[in-house]
């Protein structure tokens, strides 16, 4: 059970004067249960890698495979992918569009050829999984505050139960509370379904804390790809891209720099606690 | 799907015809227009021919791209044909069933459906080279005269360009969503017209949701910069004539009466 990417390349307007080569060559393996991060500067591709992966971009060449079939295979069932391959966009709350929200979540579900029943106890479990109040449900979904009807719409998303959940930058624009809230949820479908999950993000704190495996985009292609420490550890060369490391692995740097010996390359608050009071203790 | 459209869409270059000033060409599309409708017999039509050729191949937009905007009147550009075709009475060339084919239908639907192509093609040129914001500047300042006549020509055309701008902005919108719908299982293709009428409605709310408040956030900013209307307003670019437009002038007066000297010496 895997996503392969093989040799993917996609144009936007191709042969015009607005041609942009957004990926070029993209060779990718996705296993199971993964929980992966997708950093990048504006433009370097994310956004339009992550649309391939559920089939609703259409490479310009290269082949996916999902679970060791073609996606472009021509009897292969892309609408069935997509409720397998959850993609969240980004700004979600902007797609939300029923009287209220029980009926917006069952809108996926509904969309699968399930019956009433099933869809509705589908939007059941999802909206239960976000952790959204129980007296809220049957609201219209543009009372909500934005963290909400994003919420709401991510449950849009679950309530197909997909094996692998895609987010396209899911706290842009919330408040810390708000961002914690939902990536805590998201790590924990991650932790109790297995699900794999892959988050795209501009903060480097956010993926630090979160995720096991670190893919950096740049300009089309894919600069590094390892864990959050081996990714970090290349901070100057993410510097020249327009990235950075986070904020604490530069305090790292900074300590032993005036000779404080501290182990390893900590890119999380908590990693970083341990590796001070490990080098104060000796 | 949508970024198809190419009527209306300009086409970044550096040439002659990029570089004039919008109103020379807006002026210089209407007598091209006009001169169209003018024309007759082939010296006629080798003149429009000239002139569009010329055209082309001064304002350096790939052709294969100009005629993508043909494609939008296709099915008029049939129809007229059509209608030509059989119904101008005269000579007759063939006859089948109650349908009649003449010498002068023929003629006809060829000479329209030259005229629309170049129709198309000719204003085409004037939006690939222009953009749209120089196109309404060009529209507000030679139509200004209108004000004294309590025209509100600076809102008009200030309308025009803020309804030009989210063209694409609502076209853009529309693919997210879109996208969106799609990944959440929607389908809007299959079906009969009323299931497929009601896939439209999760496109649509979304969609007039995001184009009001994306007019109210529009209409804040304008007014936390002090808009208030025409009234006083200056320009950081002022529209000058330069030599160049000056010629275009004269060419496009001097085509004019060539065609319309050829419509009344021959």
């Amino acid at each position: 059970m895997s996503i392969i990417l093989d040799k993917v390349n996609y144009v936007y307007s191709e042969k015009t004067a607005y041609e942009i080569h957004a990926l070029k060559n993209i060779n990718l393996k996705i296993e199971d249960g993964e929980f992966i991060g997708v950093i990048g500067h504006t433009g370097s591709g994310k956004s339009t890698l992550i649309q391939h992966l559920n089939g609703l971009m259409h490479a310009t060449s290269g082949g996916i495979y999902y679970n060791g079939q073609d996606i472009y295979d021509e009897d292969y069932d892309r609408k069935k992918l997509r409720g397998r391959v959850g993609l969240v966009f980004q700004y979600p709350e902007h797609q939300l569009f029923e009287t209220t929200i029980f009926a917006d979540v069952s809108f996926g579900p509904k969309n699968q050829g399930l019956s009433k029943k099933e869809a509705e106890l589908k939007a059941f479990t999802a909206l239960r999984s976000v952790g959204l109040p129980e007296d809220y449900w049957y609201r219209s979904p543009f009372e909500l505050s934005g963290g909400q009807k994003r919420r709401v719409a991510i449950a849009g998303v679950l309530a197909m139960e997909p094996e692998v959940l895609i987010l396209d930058e899911p706290t842009a624009g919330l408040d810390p509370r708000g961002r914690d809230e939902i990536l805590d949820q998201v790590a924990k479908l991650h932790e109790e379904r297995n699900m794999t999950i892959i988050l795209v993000s501009h903060s480097m704190e956010d993926v630090a804390k979160y995720v096991e495996r670190l893919i950096v985009m740049n300009q089309g292609s894919i600069m590094l790809d390892g864990t959050p420490g081996e990714v970090f550890a290349h901070y100057q060369e993410l510097e020249a891209v327009g990235l950075a490391a986070p904020q604490i692995t530069y305090l790292m740097h900074d300590l032993r720099k005036r000779g404080i010996q501290v182990p390893g390359i900590a890119t999380t608050l908590e990693e970083a606690k341990e590796a001070i009071l490990q080098a104060f203790k000796k | 799907m949508l970024r198809d459209i190419t009527i209306g869409q300009y086409y970044p270059a550096d040439s002659v015809i990029h570089r004039l000033d919008p109103r020379t060409k807006l002026m210089a599309a209407m007598l091209y227009i006009l001169s169209l409708f003018v024309f007759q017999g082939w010296a006629g039509f080798a003149a429009v021919t000239l002139a569009l050729v010329l055209m082309i191949a001064l304002s350096k937009v790939p052709f294969g791209y100009m005629v993508r905007g043909l494609k939008a009147i296709a099915v008029i550009l049939i129809i007229t044909i059509l209608f030509n075709l059989f119904l101008t009475p005269g000579e007759t060339i063939v006859e089948f069933w109650k349908l009649r084919i003449t010498w002068e239908g023929l003629k006809n639907a060829g000479f329209m459906a030259v005229r629309l192509t170049y129709l198309i093609l000719g204003s085409s040129i004037l939006t690939l080279t222009t953009t749209p914001n120089q196109l309404t500047d060009g529209m507000e300042k030679a139509l200004k005269p209108f004000n004294k006549l309590h025209v509100p020509v600076h809102e008009i055309s200030m309308m025009m360009s803020i309804a030009l701008r989210f063209i694409p902005i609502l076209i853009e919108e529309t693919d997210k969503i879109m996208k969106a719908q799609l990944a959440r299982g929607a389908d809007f293709e299959s079906g009969n017209l009323i299931k497929k009428a009601k896939s439209m409605v999760p496109l649509l709310v979304p969609l007039f949701i995001s184009a009001f408040r994306r007019a109210n956030d529009l209409a804040m900013a304008m007014e936390a910069r002090c808009y208030h209307g025409g009234d006083g307003r200056t320009k950081m670019k002022p529209l000058r004539y330069k030599k160049a437009d000056i010629a275009a002038y004269l060419l496009s007066a001097g085509y004019f009466a060539g065609v319309i000297a050829l419509k009344v010496l021959l």
